[in-house]
């Protein structure tokens, strides 16, 4: 039975950079309760020695030769910013 | 409502390249059709006509030549279509406009197609009804009260309404199956790998692939073997050929083996479809194939392994949206903190189903919850997978129910979480194995609800699934029933 508490889902938004209201917590805390026991029921899945599957596909580290691509421009890319000076794009101040 | 708009797209090509039609004529009665009934439907977020004739006279000038010369293709709004906006029907990318067009996108404009409109959608394809679109809902254009299926809605609205021709979608646990069967449309997801996710905006990287929503198998088909192929921008691409789909559709299906999984029609199953698949089972007895049921045991968890591995995928593929490089951003005056403005833009910019997502995903990933939850839920993965080994070495396909019901309410269940997910039971399980899957029509409800059908296949083998469609499309009438509701608006 899986218990989620307020602190549980203050954490997980913290990790996440998601401010949330009092109310959301109460309501997230509900919510991820009752779909993590669902969840719950993967414990009585035998899995001993069994591998995980992260990705279907026999592909492992595509490379390509080295040489320089095409790519974005950058003061293209700085045009789709909020904010931005020149081609760089400006944010609050990161240090206090 | 103009006759051509019930063509299908290959129908309307043919005609286009006789030079019977002009492009831009096709995209005016379109664009009147849509006017007509959008308001109803509301498949389109937008349909920019300008830019779509400004595309249709450079096709005019030159030569009559592609497999999709000149028809009109809607894009569903998380796939990128160069200089246009794309925002995933999401509050957070409001604004965003592509600085480069999918691979998908230039593959079909490569063969003369031109980008019509953007589909609605659940927020960030994070649903199955198309009601967490911060866009507004799209409705299901054979009942207006009730859900178009999820999360590409409005692409099957769209061609169900004849409010398009064909659709581009993107199905990461049925986004474009389970649309397709509650609306009356053929939907297809290729296999994991067949088709170029270069453009399509993430949500969960390892079960995402885009594929084609269309009025018939013919035409899924055409759009398939347009848009798929090895991609150098997609390192998960596959580099093996695509066979020419078309041109294979008519292909024996005689002594094929069709194995039905039993788990499939358990608890849940609304007797209708329980009938319908019935009857389509026999049809495909008629054409030869042999049906026999078979046991997939680890089906029944498929849907917790899946919201736990799709959720924490997406808590890490939507950590790019914080305000800083493109869409929302959100502070409050002077003095806010690059902490704060992340945190604020997140709360403001992203939907109750979106944070509710990212949340359950970081909490799988979090220390101390990692192992019991999201390595389970991969190890599982793996046991589902098997599942589908097994029963592909004793059949060439499998037949299930694409939904277990038809069409619900809107509102029936968008307050409840869990119902939501588990009305995704019949689709989830191709992701996870990254096989493909085609849902086509295959009956009506008495309360004149279409139905649909799932065929399953095993990888890079869509030639068989479209040729087993194609064969039931020939001997049935289903996919020539259209709407009442939106005929004559």
């Amino acid at each position: 039975m899986a218990r989620v508490t307020p602190d549980d889902v203050r954490h997980v938004a913290m990790l996440a950079r998601i401010a949330l209201s009092d109310h959301d917590v109460r309501q997230l805390e509900q919510e991820l309760t009752r779909l993590l026991d669902y969840m719950d029921q993967l414990r009585r899945v035998a899995t001993d020695g069994v591998e995980p599957t992260t990705h279907v596909l026999p592909l492992k580290n595509v490379l390509r030769e080295d040489v320089i691509q095409p790519g974005l421009r950058s003061d293209v890319v700085a045009t789709l910013a909020p904010h931005r000076q020149g081609a760089f794009v400006k944010v609050p101040k990161v240090l206090e | 409502m103009n006759e051509w708009l019930t063509l299908t797209a290959q129908a309307l090509a043919e005609q286009l390249r006789r030079g019977e039609l002009q492009p831009s004529d096709v995209l005016r009665a379109l664009a009147a059709r849509i006017a007509d009934i959008n308001p109803l439907v509301h498949a389109y977020i937008e349909a920019d006509l300008e830019s779509a004739l400004t595309r249709a006279a450079v096709l005019e000038r030159g030569p009559r030549r592609g497999k999709l010369y000149g028809v009109p293709i809607g894009v569903k709004d998380n796939i990128c279509v160069a200089g246009r906006e794309t925002a995933c029907a999401s509050r957070i990318l409001a604004g965003f406009r592509a600085p480069y067009a999918a691979t998908v996108i230039q593959r079909l404009e490569a063969e003369g197609a031109v980008m019509f409109g953007r589909l609605n959608m659940d927020e960030f394809a994070f649903g199955s009804s198309t009601e967490t679109s911060a866009y507004g809902i799209t409705k299901n254009p054979w009942d207006l009260d009730r859900i178009p299926g999820g999360s590409s809605g409005g692409s099957a609205a769209a061609v169900a309404a004849d409010c398009a021709f064909a659709c581009l979608g993107s199905d990461t646990g049925g986004s474009i199956r389970q649309p397709a069967a509650l609306c009356g449309v053929v939907g297809l997801k290729p296999t994991y790998g067949r088709v170029s996710r270069y453009g399509l905006i993430a949500f969960a990287s390892s079960l995402d692939q885009i594929g084609p929503l269309t009025k018939d198998v013919t035409d899924a088909a055409l759009l398939l073997e347009v848009i798929a192929g090895h991609d150098p921008a997609d390192s998960t691409s596959a580099p093996l050929e695509v066979p020419s789909y078309t041109q294979h559709l008519t292909a024996s299906v005689e002594g094929l083996r069709i194995g039905i999984p039993q788990e499939y029609l358990g608890a849940g199953l609304d007797p209708e479809v329980k009938a319908a698949l019935a009857a389509a089972g026999q049809q495909l007895e008629q054409l030869g194939m042999r049906c026999e049921p078979v046991t997939m045991p680890h089906t029944p968890s498929a849907i917790a392994t899946y919201y736990l591995i799709a959720t924490a995928e997406a808590s890490s593929n939507l950590a790019r949206y914080d305000g800083v490089q493109y869409g929302l951003r959100v502070t409050d005056g002077t003095g806010t903190t690059l902490r704060a403005m992340y945190e604020q833009t997140r709360a403001q910019g992203l939907g109750a189903e979106a944070k509710r997502r990212i949340l359950l995903g970081t909490y799988a990933l979090s220390r101390g919850y990692y192992e019991a939850y999201y390595l389970k839920a991969l190890k599982v993965r793996t046991l589902i997978k098997q599942d589908f080994d097994r029963a592909f070495e004793r059949y060439d396909c499998l037949l299930t129910p694409t939904s277990p019901t038809p069409a619900f309410r809107i509102g029936e269940r968008i307050h409840d979480p869990l119902s939501m997910y588990l009305s995704d039971i019949c689709t989830i399980s191709a992701n996870l194995a990254g096989v493909p899957a085609l849902s086509l029509p295959c009956g009506l409800t008495r309360d004149g609800l279409p139905l649909g059908m799932q065929l399953l296949g095993r990888p890079f083998e869509e030639a068989r699934l479209l040729q087993i469609a194609y064969a039931y499309e020939q001997a049935t009438a289903w996919h020539t029933k259209h709407p009442e509701a939106v005929a004559h608006a």
